[in-house]
């Protein structure tokens, strides 16, 4: 059940347990007090391939600046195409585009491309296999603003389009070698976007990004991390932890969430006697977690359990982020809990 | 002005896109044969009067891009296609058979001379409007025609497209809208009232005229005003046709959004169809 507007909460009034964190901007930070971030490496990384890349275009739905777009904008205002608050004007006008041969980069909300574009997504642009790249804001639970702006199952949904390549990326790191990748691949790709002032985490493992590509972070012997996108930086951070405690925490990154790399998940999976958790910032349903189990279940690939961290079947409350994610168990200490407690099982 | 003789060719092009389209109605057996006939004045105009491409090469890009948003509409379009011999004649025995080229409902990767897929409907008036932006990067001097019909301007899509389209002074897009007053539920205007149209347009930014869709002279007139307007603006051609047009017992039908023919009509109606036939 979701708290009712109805009841008041008397002790927000009186500030009866001392201050309490606001909601804050639209777009929460996800990076920590002390953690090392870049500012926009989407807007930077895409502006700078586009001074070698005639083709690429910019277009947005009014949400430029809220998707690091304006910075492409600055660099290249004419390649910029301003379409409205109008998503499915957004996409078609897209799939035009690649139809005469330009490759337009497309930015909005994750909310809006995949709940009010799907169809324009998939007829327009997937169906015909056209050069557009799909960049959304706010993925999974990034913002505190409640349902109209949390995208907690865009991936259940875009996983269901043929053709269409998902990339889930982790970090400022990956963001800037992702970006060259997706112009590089020819074909429509959905990238969910992470905005601002990004943490900075994979540059400190030596990680580099390959499309189609999960690669083994680190490795560990009594639990393997299954995750994709800022789940993974959590993961790494639990790992951190879980060490200290003497557990051993390999984490397996898979920014690549369609099409799936499903031999090194075996592979991996398949070296045995380890708990398997699969965390994403996404609903429980139709994401990485289902998609890995059953990549598992086809190829008779058991490990010694199988267990998913990933938000409920709900929609879900607004509030601050970092209280949010503590509440919906995508938080670091929320992580290092449940892993810590499946483990005792 | 347009030369008679010029019009008459184009009458006789009218005809023989209605028989295409009922041959292969008769392959089918039922199918949108009422929307191909009524719209086939305004595709021969189109083809052969209004639209620059090269028959051998669909691709050339340099031709003017003839969008159909109407996917089910694609018996009609296959028709004018044959008949501008950008498909082979022959090829209409395999109309929405197993792996023909000319499927049921119109897709890009199907048929040479298909732009679009269209069939999820409003979607055509947006795509045109991206290539309109891209023809212009290009410094193409390319129109682009977009063919939707009345049931389409219920789709919220449309006016998305309409509204950027007047905002980026698209002068380069064309739309034609096929107003046959019939959808799938009913009238069209009964379905959902989307007059008065060309005010509607005009406050779009649009550049907009009403003719009598199977009247070739008018429709000569209009595509020639849109295509030499001086205006930099989108233009609008809304074309009233009746469906069925120059079948009398198909125009009679009150229910032909989805016309069931029986066997033996097919002969009855292309024998009308060729009576007009021009020697």
């Amino acid at each position: 059940m979701r708290r009712s507007k109805y009841i008041r909460q008397p002790h927000l009034l009186n500030n009866g347990d001392g201050p309490r964190l606001t909601t804050s901007a639209m777009i929460a930070s996800i990076a920590g007090p002390d953690q090392p971030t870049k500012p926009a490496p989407f807007g930077h990384t895409l502006a700078a391939i586009a001074d070698r890349e005639p083709r690429i275009l910019g277009l947005s739905a009014d949400l430029a600046k809220y998707t690091d777009l304006h910075i492409f904008r600055a660099a290249h205002p004419d390649r910029f195409y301003q379409m409205g608050m109008a998503e499915q004007l957004l996409m078609m006008a897209a799939a035009g585009m690649a139809r005469e041969g330009f490759q337009p980069w497309v930015t909005t909300y994750a909310v809006f491309a995949s709940r009010r574009a799907y169809d324009f997504i998939c007829l327009a642009i997937a169906e015909e296999m056209l050069d557009v790249k799909i960049v959304c804001a706010l993925p999974g639970l990034t913002t505190g603003y409640g349902p109209s702006h949390q995208a907690t199952e865009d991936v259940a949904m875009f996983r269901g389009m043929p053709n269409l390549t998902i990339i889930d990326p982790c970090d400022a790191h990956e963001i800037e070698q992702a970006v060259p990748a997706i112009a590089a691949h020819k074909g429509p790709v959905y990238m969910r976007l992470l905005r601002g002032n990004v943490p900075l985490v994979l540059d400190e493992y030596g990680y580099q990004f390959e499309l189609g590509k999960a690669q083994l972070i680190r490795d560990g012997r009594d639990t393997l991390i299954i995750s994709s996108g800022l789940m993974t930086m959590r993961a790494l951070e639990a790992a951190k932890e879980l060490q200290r405690d003497g557990v051993d925490a390999a984490v397996l990154h898979v920014p690549t969430v369609k099409p799936l790399d499903e031999a090194t998940i075996l592979a991996e999976c398949g070296k045995g006697g380890r708990l398997v958790v699969v965390a994403e910032n996404h609903t429980i349903i139709g994401g990485l977690g289902e998609a890995v189990a059953a990549t598992l279940m086809r190829s008779d690939v058991r490990p010694a359990a199988f267990r998913q961290i990933a938000l409920p079947d709900r929609f879900l409350e607004a509030g601050a982020l970092p209280t949010l994610h503590d509440q919906y168990g995508l938080s670091t200490g929320r992580v290092v809990s449940a892993i810590k407690g499946w483990l005792n099982e | 002005m347009t030369e008679i003789g010029h019009n008459v060719s184009l009458r006789e092009r009218a005809r023989r896109i209605r028989r295409n389209a009922l041959r292969m109605g008769e392959v089918q057996g039922q199918g949108y044969i009422a929307q191909a006939l009524g719209v086939a004045d305004v595709l021969a105009v189109s083809y052969f009067h209004a639209t620059n491409y090269r028959p051998e090469d669909p691709e050339w890009e340099d031709r003017d891009r003839f969008l159909l948003s109407i996917g089910h509409y694609a018996i009609a379009l296959y028709a004018a296609l044959i008949e501008a011999k950008i498909i082979p004649e022959d090829e209409l025995e395999t109309y929405g058979t197993d792996d023909s080229r000319l499927p049921m409902s119109g897709m890009a990767a199907y048929t040479p001379g298909m732009e679009i897929t269209g069939g999820s409907l409003g979607h055509g008036l947006g795509i045109a409007v991206g290539m309109c932006l891209a023809l212009k990067r290009k410094s193409s001097k390319s129109f682009v025609y977009n063919l939707f019909s009345d049931g389409e301007l219920d789709e919220g899509s449309t006016w998305e497209a309409a509204m950027s389209a007047g905002s980026y002074k698209l002068d380069n897009l064309i739309g034609i809208v096929d107003v046959n007053q019939m959808q799938a539920d009913g009238p069209s205007l009964g379905v959902m009232n989307f007059e008065p149209l060309v005010p509607k347009f005009e406050a779009f930014g649009w550049f907009v005229q009403r003719v009598d869709g199977n009247d070739i002279d008018a429709l000569v007139g209009a595509f020639d005003a849109a295509r030499h307007h001086d205006g930099v603006q989108p233009r609008l051609i809304i074309c009233d046709t009746k469906m069925a047009k120059g079948v009398p017992f198909l125009e009679a039908r009150e229910r032909n959004h989805f016309l069931r023919v029986e066997p033996h009509e097919w002969a009855e109606a292309l024998d009308i169809i060729d009576a007009g036939a021009v020697a």
